[in-house]
C-alpha cells in the first residue's frame, strides 16, 4: 500500500463568500487583492515543493470554497502543478465547490483544466434547514448547478449531505438523502452535524435551544436509514462516512487512511511526506510573505515513531469499512499484531464492535458507532 | 535583653465572620509603627493563598509589635489572630489560652451574631478580660448605640465606652489601642521558676526543622536550654528563640515568663510537638502541665485518595506537613476495592475538609479523590464492646450490632423574627429537637436546637442562608452521643458493590437518599459501551435503581482536510479523561462522583 513513490497533493483555498454557522475549518471571507497575493503565494510553495521523485496519484482542491475563485486562478495553481510535477495519467483531480459559485462556463473550465471529479456541498434539500446552519445557497441551485456539471462533462460527482441538522426531522432528512439518490452521483459524503465550539452555531444551540436539535433516537434513526437507503440505491459505504459507486471511492480521501504519503499546500495545510506529519501555518499574513520558502511556513514537524505508526495503522485503518490487514501489521512492524493489541482486540470482538474475518479486522456496524472510543484504546502507553 | 512583664499585652481579637477582625488587626500593626503604610500588604494576617481568596483566617498567626502609649511608655503588643468560622473552635481556643485580654470586633450595622457569642463565651471560660468595640461605624446603616445596648443587655459586658472605630478607615484606632494597655492586663509569671510554656501552635521549616509557638506563662528559655515536651517525653537542645516579625521571625536572646514567641530545637519528628503541650526544661522540669487545653477531636471523616496510585506516598508526606501546622487534622491509612490506598482522614468540619483538600491539591500539586464525608459514629456490638466508626465499609453485620450512637450537637441560630419559621421547618427536617428560643432587642431571636451532627456537616449551612436571605447566622458545639435508627446505604454500579460510596443515614430518610444518590450518580457517570445499572441498597434489599443507557454514539467522521495530529490529539484527550476516572469492574467512574452525596439536596 505505502507506495512511496506516489504521492497526493492538497490544495488549500481559505476563502469563502460567508461562512457557514457550523463551520470551524480554516476560512474566511476576502478582498480580490488578498485573494491575488494569496494565490500567487500558493503558486511559490507549489514551485518551491517541487518532486522529481515522486509521482502525484491524486489532487484535491479544497477549503474554503475552491469554487469562489476565477477559473484563471485554479487554472495557475493547476498549471504550476503540472509543470513541477509528474502527475500520473490516471491522477483523480478533485475540486470542491458549493452552489451558488457554480455556472456552466466555470464548469467547462475545469474540465478543459483537467479536473475530473467535481464534490458539490449540498448539506440538506430543505430550505429552512439550509438556512439555519447559514448555507448561501438553495436547493435549486443546487441541482441547476449539479445539471451544469453533467452538462459539462463530469462523470464522477460527490455530493455532501448532513444529518442532526437544527430541526431536521426524519422525513425531512428522508426528502434530502431522495433528492440526492434521484440524482444518481457516484459518491456520497454524510456527515453528522458535529457542534464545534467557537461556532456560531455552537453558541446559538447553547443559549438554551438545544431542544432545536434532533434527540438522539432521531438521530440514530436517521443515521442508519443513511446506510440503508445508500446500500439500496447501489452505493457501498468504504468509509465511516462515504459512500461510493463501485470503483469510485475518493482515491484522495482513502490516502489519508493508508500511510500514503500527501502534500498539503496553502494556508494551514496538512502533510505526511517521508514519515513526519507536519502543518502550514494558519496565519495568513506569514503564509504569504514566506511561502516561497516552505521551511519557514511549517509547523509541528512529528517524525512518527514506530509506536505512532502502530496506532495510526489501527485508528486510521479501521475507519475504513474493509478493516486492517493483520498480515500487513505483521509485514510492517516484524509484530504480531495480537502482541501488542491482544487485549483489546479479545474485548472488542467480545463486545461484537470489532469482527475478524481471514486476515481483516474491522469494525461492526455496532463498532462504527462508537468508533472514537474503540479508537482511543488502541492509542499506546509511551 | 530584660523586659518589663509590666509592659507586655499579649490579645487577641474576636469576631464574627466579616466584622472586620482582620482589618483592625491591619490597622493595629500599621498604627504601631512596625510597618510603614508601603509595607502592608492587604490584611498581613492573612498570608496564606487560600485565606486570602475565601476571604478568612484559617490558621492563627501572631505578631509582636511596639506601641508608644500616651503614658510616654513603649509597650509590646502580642496579637493572636483568631480563626473566624464555626469548624475552627478549637484554632481560637487555643490562641486564648496564650492570652490575657480578648477584643471583641461587633459590626455597628449587624450587631451580634451567633459566632459572637460563642466566642465571648470561649474567651470569658479562658478568664480573658474581653473588651468590646464597636467597628464600621462609617457604614451609613450603623447604630452603634443599639450595638451598645445589646453588648450590655446580651452579654452583659460593660461597653458605653468601648471605642467606636472604622477599621477600614483607620478612624479612632488610637482609642483600641489605648484600651488595649489599660484593660488588657499585664502577664504574671516567675522568670526564675521552672519552665513552663504552652504550644499553641506550629509550622514545619525544611531548614529549622518544627517551628513552636508558644506562650511562656513561667521560667525562662534561651538557645542552650534541655528541654522536654511533657505530654510526649520527646526531649531537644533549644538552638534559636525569638519573636514575630510582621511574616518573619525574628530572633532573640531569651524568651521569659508572660512573652510570647516562638522556639526552635531542631526537631524533625513532628509527633514531638503535640498542639496543646506543655514545655518544661529537662532537668528542673515544673511541677504540672499546664491545663486549659482541649484535646482536638475531629467530628468530620472522609476517604482521599491520590487520584493516581503512584503518588500515594508523596499524599503521605503532603499530610504529615500539614498536620504539622494543623494539629487538627487526623489520618490514617486506609484501602478501599474501588480507590485503592489511601487515607481515612479527619476534620473538624466541612469548611476545614474542604481548605484541606484544596491546599493538597494546590500547594503539594496532587490530583485527589474525596469519598463522602461522614461523623463518628459508636457502635454497640452485642458482644458488648463499642468501638467508633469513622469509615461505613467497617459496619460489622447488622446482625453483631446491638445499637448505634450517633454524635448530636446543640446550636444556636441567631435570625431576625421574620425567618423563624422557615429556620425551624429546616431544623425539624433534620431531624432536630427544639431547645428554646430567646428574643433579642425584639427584632432577633436566639434560636436553640438539638441536632443530629450528620445532618448539619454537608449543606446545613448553605440552606440555613437561603430560608434566612442570608440573615441567619449559626454556631454549635459538640454534645454528645445518642441512640439512633442508622443503617448502611451501599450504592452497586453494574452490581458491583463501591465501598467508597457506602455511607450511613438515618432509617427514616434512607428511602429518600438512596434514590437521590442513584439520580445524582445517573448524572455524573458517563455513558458506556454497555448498560450500567445504578442500584441502592440496604443490606441485601435494592430501595432505588437507575440506569446509565449505553452509548449510542461516539463517532467524528470529519476527516480535517488529512490533519491526522488534530484528530489523534481529539482521541488522546478523550484517553486521558478516561484515565482520571476510577475503574470499577469495567466501569469507569469519574472522580467527582464519589463525593455525589454531598450535592444530593441540590436541584
Amino acid at each position: 500500500m505505502n507506495n512511496n513513490k506516489s504521492m497526493g497533493i492538497y490544495i488549500h483555498i481559505p476563502f469563502c463568500v460567508k461562512k457557514c454557522n457550523y463551520c470551524d475549518f480554516l476560512s474566511f471571507n476576502s478582498d480580490e487583492a488578498t485573494m491575488l497575493s494569496y494565490i500567487n503565494s500558493l503558486n511559490n510553495e507549489i514551485i518551491a515543493n517541487r518532486q522529481t521523485e515522486k509521482t502525484v496519484a491524486t489532487i484535491f482542491l479544497g477549503g474554503g470554497t475552491p469554487s469562489i475563485l476565477d477559473p484563471k486562478h485554479i487554472y495557475d495553481i493547476l498549471n504550476t502543478i503540472y509543470k513541477y510535477y509528474h502527475i500520473e495519467d490516471n491522477a483523480e483531480i478533485t475540486i470542491e465547490s458549493n452552489p451558488g459559485t457554480l455556472n456552466i462556463s466555470k464548469l467547462k473550465d475545469y474540465k478543459a483544466f483537467g479536473i475530473n471529479r467535481l464534490s458539490i456541498g449540498l448539506q440538506s434539500s430543505i430550505e429552512a434547514e439550509l438556512k439555519a446552519i447559514g448555507r448561501i445557497h438553495t436547493c435549486t441551485q443546487f441541482l441547476e448547478s449539479y445539471d451544469a456539471a453533467i452538462y459539462a462533462g463530469f462523470n464522477n460527482i460527490n455530493i455532501d449531505i448532513m444529518s442532526a441538522l437544527p430541526n431536521q426531522t426524519i422525513d425531512s432528512y428522508k426528502k434530502t438523502l431522495e433528492t440526492v439518490i434521484e440524482l444518481n452521483p457516484t459518491h456520497i459524503s454524510a456527515y453528522s452535524l458535529i457542534l464545534e465550539e467557537n461556532t456560531p452555531l455552537y453558541d446559538f444551540i447553547n443559549a438554551d435551544n438545544e431542544h432545536m436539535l434532533p434527540d438522539e433516537d432521531t438521530e440514530r434513526e436517521m443515521y442508519y436509514m443513511t446506510d440503508r437507503l445508500l446500500k439500496q440505491s447501489g452505493f457501498h459505504r468504504y468509509e465511516i462516512s462515504n459512500y461510493a459507486k463501485d470503483g469510485f471511492e475518493c482515491r484522495h480521501n482513502l490516502s489519508y487512511w493508508e500511510d500514503a504519503d500527501y502534500l498539503g499546500m496553502g494556508l494551514g495545510a496538512s502533510s505526511y511526506m517521508d514519515g513526519a506529519r507536519y502543518k502550514n501555518t494558519s496565519c495568513l499574513e506569514k503564509y504569504i510573505n514566506h511561502s516561497s520558502n516552505p521551511k519557514d511556513i511549517i509547523e509541528n514537524v512529528t517524525p512518527l515513531s514506530v509506536k505512532d505508526k502502530q496506532e495510526e495503522f489501527m485508528i486510521l485503518g479501521l475507519r475504513k469499512i474493509k478493516g486492517v490487514s493483520i498480515s500487513q501489521f505483521e509485514k510492517l512492524f516484524s509484530k504480531n499484531i495480537y502482541s501488542v493489541y491482544g487485549d483489546v482486540i479479545e474485548k472488542y470482538i467480545s463486545m461484537d464492535l470489532l469482527s475478524i474475518n481471514d486476515d481483516t479486522l474491522s469494525l461492526t456496524s455496532k463498532g462504527i458507532d462508537v468508533s472514537n472510543t474503540i479508537f482511543t484504546d488502541f492509542l499506546l502507553e509511551d | 535583653m530584660s523586659l518589663d512583664q509590666n509592659k507586655i499585652r499579649n490579645f487577641c481579637i474576636i469576631a464574627h465572620i466579616d466584622h472586620g477582625k482582620s482589618t483592625l488587626a491591619d490597622r493595629i500593626i500599621e498604627k504601631t509603627g512596625l510597618l510603614t503604610s508601603r509595607e502592608m500588604q492587604a490584611q498581613v494576617l492573612d498570608n496564606m493563598e487560600l485565606e486570602r481568596e475565601r476571604g478568612i483566617t484559617i490558621k492563627a498567626q501572631t505578631v509582636r509589635t511596639v506601641y508608644k502609649a500616651k503614658d510616654g511608655e513603649e509597650y509590646i503588643f502580642n496579637l493572636i489572630d483568631t480563626p473566624g468560622h464555626v469548624d475552627f473552635n478549637y484554632e481560637v481556643s487555643r490562641s486564648l489560652a496564650a492570652c490575657d485580654g480578648a477584643i471583641l470586633v461587633v459590626d455597628a450595622a449587624q450587631g451580634i451574631e451567633a459566632q459572637t457569642l460563642a466566642n465571648v463565651y470561649l474567651a470569658l471560660d479562658h478568664d480573658l478580660d474581653v473588651i468590646p468595640v464597636i467597628n464600621k461605624i462609617d457604614l451609613p446603616s450603623a447604630d452603634p448605640d443599639r450595638v451598645v445596648n445589646e453588648i450590655e443587655d446580651v452579654i452583659g459586658l460593660e461597653a458605653h465606652d468601648a471605642p467606636r472605630i472604622s477599621a477600614k478607615t483607620g478612624l479612632n484606632i488610637e482609642d483600641v489601642l489605648e484600651a488595649i494597655v489599660e484593660k488588657v492586663p499585664a502577664p504574671k509569671g516567675d522568670k526564675t521558676a521552672p519552665l513552663s510554656a504552652l504550644i499553641f501552635d506550629s509550622l514545619y521549616d525544611s531548614y529549622k526543622g518544627v517551628i513552636v509557638f508558644c506562650r511562656i506563662m513561667d521560667g525562662t528559655v534561651k538557645p542552650g536550654t534541655a528541654i522536654k515536651m511533657m505530654a510526649t517525653d520527646a526531649t531537644a537542645n533549644v538552638v534559636e528563640v525569638g519573636y514575630f516579625g510582621a511574616g518573619q521571625f525574628i530572633p532573640c536572646e531569651e524568651l521569659s515568663a508572660g512573652m510570647v514567641g516562638y522556639i526552635t530545637a531542631s526537631i524533625k519528628n513532628v509527633k514531638d510537638t503535640s498542639v496543646g503541650d506543655t514545655i518544661t526544661e529537662l532537668n528542673r522540669p515544673c511541677k504540672n502541665p499546664l491545663p486549659g487545653y482541649k484535646k482536638v477531636n475531629s467530628m468530620v471523616y472522609c476517604g482521599l485518595y491520590p487520584a493516581d496510585g503512584a503518588k500515594y506516598p508523596d499524599l503521605r508526606d503532603a499530610l504529615e506537613k500539614l498536620q504539622l501546622n494543623d494539629a487538627s487534622l487526623t489520618y490514617e491509612p486506609e484501602t478501599s476495592i474501588a480507590l485503592g490506598f489511601g487515607f481515612r482522614c479527619g476534620f473538624l468540619g466541612l469548611l476545614h475538609l474542604e481548605i484541606i483538600q484544596e491546599r493538597l491539591e494546590r500547594e503539594y500539586n496532587l490530583d485527589l479523590v474525596t469519598t463522602a464525608p461522614g461523623v463518628i459514629y459508636k457502635v454497640h456490638k452485642s458482644d458488648g464492646t463499642v468501638f467508633d466508626l469513622t469509615n461505613p465499609s467497617n459496619l460489622p453485620d447488622p446482625s453483631e450490632i446491638e445499637y448505634m450512637e450517633e454524635p448530636v450537637v446543640s446550636a444556636e441560630i441567631m435570625v431576625t423574627t421574620e425567618f423563624i419559621g422557615p429556620i425551624m421547618e429546616l431544623c425539624q427536617e433534620r431531624r432536630g429537637v427544639y431547645l428554646g428560643m430567646d428574643y433579642i432587642e425584639g427584632q432577633r431571636a436566639l434560636i436553640k436546637y438539638e441536632l443530629p451532627l450528620n445532618e448539619i456537616i454537608y449543606d446545613f449551612f448553605d440552606a440555613l442562608k437561603s430560608r434566612s436571605r442570608g440573615y441567619a447566622s449559626f454556631d454549635y458545639e459538640l454534645k454528645g452521643y445518642e441512640k439512633s435508627e442508622l443503617v448502611k446505604l451501599d450504592i452497586l454500579i453494574n452490581k458491583e458493590e463501591v465501598d467508597a460510596l457506602s455511607f450511613i443515614v438515618h432509617s427514616a430518610t434512607a428511602y429518600e437518599r438512596g434514590r437521590k444518590m442513584c439520580e445524582k450518580l445517573k448524572d455524573e457517570i458517563p455513558r458506556h459501551l454497555f448498560e450500567i445499572p445504578i442500584q441502592a441498597a440496604i443490606g441485601s434489599k435494592i430501595i432505588a435503581r437507575e440506569t446509565v443507557k449505553a452509548m449510542r454514539k461516539d463517532v467524528l467522521a470529519k476527516c480535517y482536510g488529512g490533519d491526522i495530529t488534530r484528530k489523534k490529539k481529539l482521541l488522546e484527550k478523550q484517553k486521558e479523561g478516561k484515565k482520571r476516572m476510577r475503574q470499577v469492574g469495567n466501569v469507569e467512574i469519574p472522580q467527582k462522583a464519589f463525593m455525589a452525596v454531598l450535592k444530593l439536596d441540590q436541584e
